[in-house]
């Protein structure tokens, strides 16, 4: 059967669930290989064979914390160029993007970012969906050059998990000078909020200008509903939030099962970031705002009215 | 300090942007097009980098002949001169082959600095920086959401997913900032007036050593199958709020199970 090498996304061993949704799409094209750059391998062992990975790859080496992303892309190829898979799956995160397309460049092959869905194609390759033009348009598409390299967007799929036997095989892996020139200097981990991550949350609770600065009713409502918050580009700007929170164009891209969109107007910029979400639910003053054209479901009233009332009645209804 | 910033003509994102139906490229005669607005972030952080010591700002773009337009622009704002690659093969290159047009580019240029957007707003894939970096063989520095620059230190605040990371790194290097950086100037009177006498070169593919068929549709890596129009959404229930609002809300979400 064809190997498929998913690189792992973790934070010192923890696995994020992203690579538990490129496990699960590997599994359509082939065998499902991880791929373990740094420490912590460990712990993350489990968890990778519960969701099908046959193999673990493991490799540590300083440099992967140490220097942005070169490192990592060099290791990557270093594996393509011995394990000679069918395809390699990374997570479309800020460094999943830049070690793709490092890594397209080194092994010559050809790249496909922000997939929203993979299937094996009519030649058993991987044939990817992706969502373009602020979601307004899909393309199908699949690489026709070397080694298919693919990165997949959160929540692409829902990770189903399968017994893999996750035997490991350390690499040996040497990192040139070349690749250790830009140096992290500093690292700061966000503080945790106990809320679900924005791009992986199947809720998220966002609010806009319309919260005028106060985000308690945003986060009110997004922790009855066990949701991630996000906030629109006007409240970023505005210092009302920080900026790993917004969603958008140039923020976070979400897909969530529900989006609720509270005093946000539905900005192109902003659908762009949304727009895939299954469900959408609005409030808003303005009944003219943009973001009606695309709801579900949409409140015209006062978020800060409207939401607090919406909390309490999803907490009475939790008992 | 030299430094080249790379933009990109795009078609406008408020206008109805579509695909070419007969190759599957983006179509860029039909909608009106105009310079990256995370592009310009780019050139602002470059203009700020040059007037702050002395500083030469070359603005490079690879595109049809309407991305002069982009390059104007950033004269206007007050680039110092402009780079324009043109050429009928460029046609449907993918993000591979544009890093290979600019690197070639770019190695005919005197730089210690490029600088680039977080992604274009129409292909959006936000990789060509990195690729760029690993074909120039110079540092990535990039997603830099603030930049400084200390005599030959680079040195960005990257908001990651789950970290915030402080990158530090010699020149030359491959800079790209967010649009977290300070929204761009416009260009002044004075500005554009200027950029008239300002000179822009055209070159072709032969000028910087890249063959014909190592860029266009047929070279790419990559092959578009289909394009299809996302169906609009269907507009759903408008409640108004009349002391009820929240809980008519609930009651929807409960319908869809998610309370």
């Amino acid at each position: 059967m064809t190997e498929i090498l998913v690189l792992v996304d973790h934070v010192d061993g923890a696995t994020r669930k992203p690579t538990f949704e490129l496990l699960t799409l590997a599994r359509r094209l082939g065998e499902p290989s991880a791929v373990f750059l740094g420490s912590g391998s460990e712990q993350a062992k489990d968890s990778l064979a519960a969701y099908g990975a046959e193999k673990v790859y493991v490799a540590d080496d300083p440099a992967f914390g140490d220097y942005l992303v070169a490192p990592k892309a060099e290791a990557l190829a270093q594996l393509v160029g011995s394990a000679s898979p069918s395809a390699v799956l990374i997570a479309s995160s800020t460094d999943g993007k830049e070690i793709a397309g490092r890594l397209a460049i080194k092994i010559e092959s050809g790249l496909i970012t922000d997939a929203v869905d993979v299937v094996a194609g009519p030649d058993g390759g991987p044939q990817t969906t992706q969502s373009v033009f602020a979601g307004n348009h899909t393309v199908i598409a699949s690489v026709t050059k070397g080694t298919p390299i693919i990165t997949v967007k959160a929540n692409a799929v829902s990770p189903e998990e399968a017994a893999g036997a996750a035997s490991v095989e350390t690499l040996t892996v040497s990192v040139s000078d070349a690749a250790k020139t830009a140096r992290v200097v500093e690292r700061k981990e966000r503080q945790a909020t106990g809320r679900p991550e924005l791009t992986e949350a199947a809720i998220v609770v966002s609010g806009g200008r319309g919260t005028g600065g106060d985000f308690g009713p945003i986060e009110a409502l997004a922790d009855a509903l066990g949701a991630a918050v996000g906030a629109s580009r006007a409240v970023v700007d505005s210092g009302w939030y920080p900026h790993s929170y917004q969603v958008g164009q140039t923020g976070k891209t979400v897909s969530p099962q529900l989006y609720l969109a509270a005093g946000i107007s539905g900005a192109i910029q902003h659908r762009a970031g949304m727009q895939t979400s299954k469900t959408i639910v609005a409030v808003n003053k303005d009944e003219e705002a943009p973001i009606f054209e695309l709801v579900d479901f949409g409140v015209v009233g006062d978020l800060h009215k409207v939401l607090p009332q919406a909390a309490d009645e999803v907490n009475k209804r939790k008992g | 300090m030299k430094i080249v910033v790379c933009v990109k003509h795009v078609p406008d994102a408020a206008a109805d942007r579509t695909f070419d139906d007969s190759d599957h490229t983006v179509d860029r005669t039909g909608v009106d097009g105009l310079l990256s607005e995370l592009d310009e972030y780019a050139v602002e952080q470059a203009l700020t980098i040059a007037e702050a010591g002395d500083g030469e700002v070359t603005v490079l773009s690879v595109g049809p002949e309407q991305a002069s337009d982009a390059i104007r622009k950033a004269l206007q704002m007050g680039a110092d001169k402009g780079v324009h690659v043109s050429d009928d093969a460029i046609h449907g290159t993918d993000a591979v082959a544009t890093s290979l047009v600019l690197a070639q580019a770019i190695g005919k240029l005197d730089y210690d600095i490029v600088l680039c957007g977080m992604a274009s707003t129409d292909g959006e894939m936000g990789v060509v920086p990195a690729m760029l970096a690993e074909r120039l063989g110079v540092a990535q520095v990039t997603l830099g959401s603030e930049l400084t620059v200390e005599g030959t230190t680079v040195r960005i605040r990257r908001d990651g997913d789950v970290s915030t990371e402080t990158v530090e790194a010699s020149t030359p290097a491959v800079v790209s900032v967010t649009d977290q950086t300070p929204e761009a100037r416009y260009p002044s009177f004075k500005g554009i007036m200027a950029a008239k006498k300002k000179p822009v070169e055209t070159w072709t593919l032969a000028d910087i050593d890249v063959a014909p068929d190592q860029v266009g549709l047929s070279a790419a890596w990559s092959a578009v199958s289909a394009t299809q129009v996302r169906p609009p959404r269907t507009k759903g229930e408008i409640v108004t709020d009349e002391g009820d609002g929240g809980a008519k809300l609930v009651e929807f979400l409960a319908t869809q199970k998610f309370v």
